[in-house]
């Protein structure tokens, strides 16, 4: 009782600053991007924070495919790295996405979307990059889409997505929107120990014996770093467990399958929600990003109008948090998902639903903001 | 055990299936015998060599020798090159491209890299044409030249490489020929050695895909044509017709340190600014 406990440190960040704190939290030491609105302050804060490390790498590169070459170099090189982007950057960025879901190489990519499509509403908040997230780059690949709803969660989730992609070695996509990016709040700074920070496994194994596509456990083989004596080949290529070119079916089957698995295995471990006054929920409210700070008023004033509300926020957009919606979906007569785009996430929410309760949707792709009067009207 | 085979059971990896990938008459294999002669010239060992491929027919180069190897994206090569060598500037960071891959789809990427001066050697190898696709023309392409998407004689004008490279600020710039093989070696160590960014320039032929589309009989035929038309720069200078002559040598070499040299710097400054450790 004696001990006196010492104050934390806070701070009045912006969304996009607090995914820095997050990511030198989680051990980013390496930061590639081009700027654009309104992801623009992470690279900004980045900029002069980096260079204050003794290992910090800071790179404006010439565009976001040199952007996201840069990061996977860097990465490959054993180093946490990352880059943020906004719509159209993201948009160029797809193919680099592929070929580190093939090559399995973990890196975190924050899209700040904005509004519209092509150059679109540069300044005003929208979702419409959801499913581009998950299906952007061409060909089968798995990948971790997650989300933040407000300041502090910008902070938090950019440690969870360094530690997905290490843990799976898979890129992470990290979904902000311009209101929550550009939202200012407290913000307590983590201190050392705050959070569990993994890293991926590297091989422990003599050089001659590593097989850098080889099974494991948990289907995640280990991954040195460049120039540490396990000399492999990376390719974009289909490969074996070598790492070698090969076009044979079984080979080739047993990759994606792995790839896929990895991630499938530990839906319980990647599936983030936030359960919001659910369990006796007739009418639920499914929402992510800035939409769910709405929905949260919303499904407050419906409880006090007498409307049993409860309300999902989906931190994990994909792998789709199937079980949770479910199961709640069996329970509930009324699901309803506002979004700030023509309908991404519903089309998921559909898909699991299979007839257990009415979906109803609330689009809005005009650069506002889905109010909290909006969502009430459609619960209560 | 001649010389030769050592190399080949020192720096080939003894798993990858042989002969290589490229068509007879190709000039890869040389360029790849020339990478190879000049890493172990320079005495690097294979765990501090990183070679980064593009795309194409040069891209398979990176598949065949023990090194540190990463197949890229189709003209990326130098991007992912740049994040490795500024992650860990102890490495040795060659990228492998062909002409399509450098200077049509990765151009860009080039001329940064060139103007960022970041610590890693180009290594170009030109045939004026996309091999792996089928052959069609590629940005060094010359005027005139048939290929698949240029069947009535390419229009547009040719990348001088050397030219480009250099305006772009590059530390280090080359031409060889891979029927020059010697003089290749060299140009290659070279460029390993010297701080910076280095772009050496490997003709080499390519018969199946352009030489049969443009006159040439064989593959043979074109190697002669590689021996005719390349002069060494200072004969080139002193030549009256410089027509249809491609000089080769070193073109720049300045002494400019990397990239990732003045960043450490920077940080170095930084750190002393706020008092800690020298």
């Amino acid at each position: 009782m004696s001990q006196v406990r010492k104050k934390r440190r806070e701070a009045f960040l912006l969304g996009n600053e607090a995914v820095v704190e997050g990511a030198l939290a989680a051990g980013c030491t390496f930061y590639a991007g081009y700027p654009i609105t309104p992801s623009t302050e992470i690279m900004e804060t980045m900029a002069r924070r980096l260079p204050q490390l003794p290992d910090g790498v800071f790179l404006q590169m010439e565009d976001e495919i040199a952007s996201m070459g840069a990061v996977i170099g860097a990465s490959l090189a054993g180093r946490k790295a990352m880059t943020a982007t906004s719509g159209p950057g993201f948009s160029l960025m797809q193919e680099q996405i592929g070929y580190a879901a093939m090559t399995e190489t973990p890196l975190v990519l924050v899209d700040v979307m904005r509004g519209g499509a092509s150059t679109g509403l540069p300044t005003s908040p929208g979702q419409g990059d959801v499913q581009q997230a998950r299906w952007g780059s061409h060909g089968d690949h798995p990948i971790l889409v997650l989300s933040a709803a407000d300041v502090p969660e910008c902070l938090e989730m950019t440690v969870t997505a360094f530690n997905f992609a290490e843990k799976y070695r898979t890129p992470v996509v990290l979904l902000l929107d311009e209101i929550t990016a550009h939202t200012r709040e407290k913000v307590s700074l983590p201190e050392p120990g705050d959070f569990e920070v993994f890293s991926r496994p590297v091989p422990t194994m003599p050089p001659e014996w590593y097989k850098p596509y080889e099974e494991t456990l948990r289907g995640v083989p280990p991954m040195p770093p460049l120039g540490t004596g396990y000399r492999f080949h990376v390719t974009g290529l289909s490969h074996d467990l070598l790492g070698f070119p090969t076009s044979r079916p079984e080979e080739v089957a047993a990759l994606v399958e792995r790839q896929f698995r990895k991630i499938d295995r530990f839906f319980h471990d990647v599936q983030l929600v936030e359960h919001v006054m659910t369990e006796d929920a007739e009418a639920l409210v499914i929402a992510y990003g800035c939409v769910a700070r709405s929905a949260r008023l919303a499904v407050r004033q419906a409880r006090e109008a007498g409307v049993r509300a409860g309300l999902l926020v989906l931190k994990t957009l994909f792998p789709f948090p199937r079980s949770h919606v479910e199961k709640l979906l069996r329970s509930c007569r009324l699901a309803v998902v506002p979004e700030l785009n023509v309908g991404q996430i519903s089309r998921e929410v559909k898909r699991v639903n299979e007839g257990y309760a009415a979906v109803r949707t609330i689009n809005r792709v005009d650069g506002q903001i889905i109010a909290p009067a909006q969502i009430l009207k459609e619960i209560a | 055990m001649a010389e030769v085979t050592q190399l080949i059971h020192q720096y080939l990896r003894h798993n990858k299936k042989f002969p290589l990938v490229f068509c007879p008459g190709c000039g890869h294999g040389i360029v790849l015998g020339s990478l190879v002669r000049s890493v172990h010239a320079l005495g690097l060992s294979k765990d501090e060599v990183v070679v980064v491929a593009g795309i194409g027919c040069s891209g398979r180069i990176a598949a065949y020798v023990d090194f540190n190897t990463v197949h890229a994206t189709h003209g990326r090569a130098l991007t992912i090159a740049t994040g490795i060598k500024m992650a860990n500037p102890g490495l040795t960071v060659i990228a492998v491209m062909g002409d399509g891959d450098a200077f049509s789809i990765g151009g860009n990427h080039l001329i940064h890299a060139a103007r960022r001066n970041i610590g890693v050697t180009a290594l170009v190898l030109n045939n004026f044409i996309y091999g792996m696709t089928g052959g069609q023309c590629s940005s060094t392409t010359p005027e005139g030249a048939y290929s698949h998407t240029s069947p009535m004689g390419q229009l547009e004008a040719a990348f001088d490489i050397v030219e480009l490279t250099r305006a772009a600020g590059a530390s280090g710039v080359a031409r060889g020929t891979v029927f020059h093989v010697k003089a290749l070696d060299g140009l290659i160590a070279a460029a390993l050695s010297q701080p910076g960014f280095n772009l050496v320039e490997a003709l080499t032929p390519c018969f199946t895909q352009y030489g049969r589309g443009n006159g040439f009989k064989s593959a043979v035929d074109m190697f002669k044509w590689l021996k005719d038309k390349a002069v060494p720069l200072e004969a080139y200078e002193k030549l009256e017709d410089k027509a249809g002559r491609i000089p080769i040598g070193v073109f720049v070499k300045r002494d400019a340190p990397g990239l990732e040299t003045r960043y450490a710097a920077m940080r170095q400054r930084l750190l002393e600014k706020r008092g800690g450790a020298a």
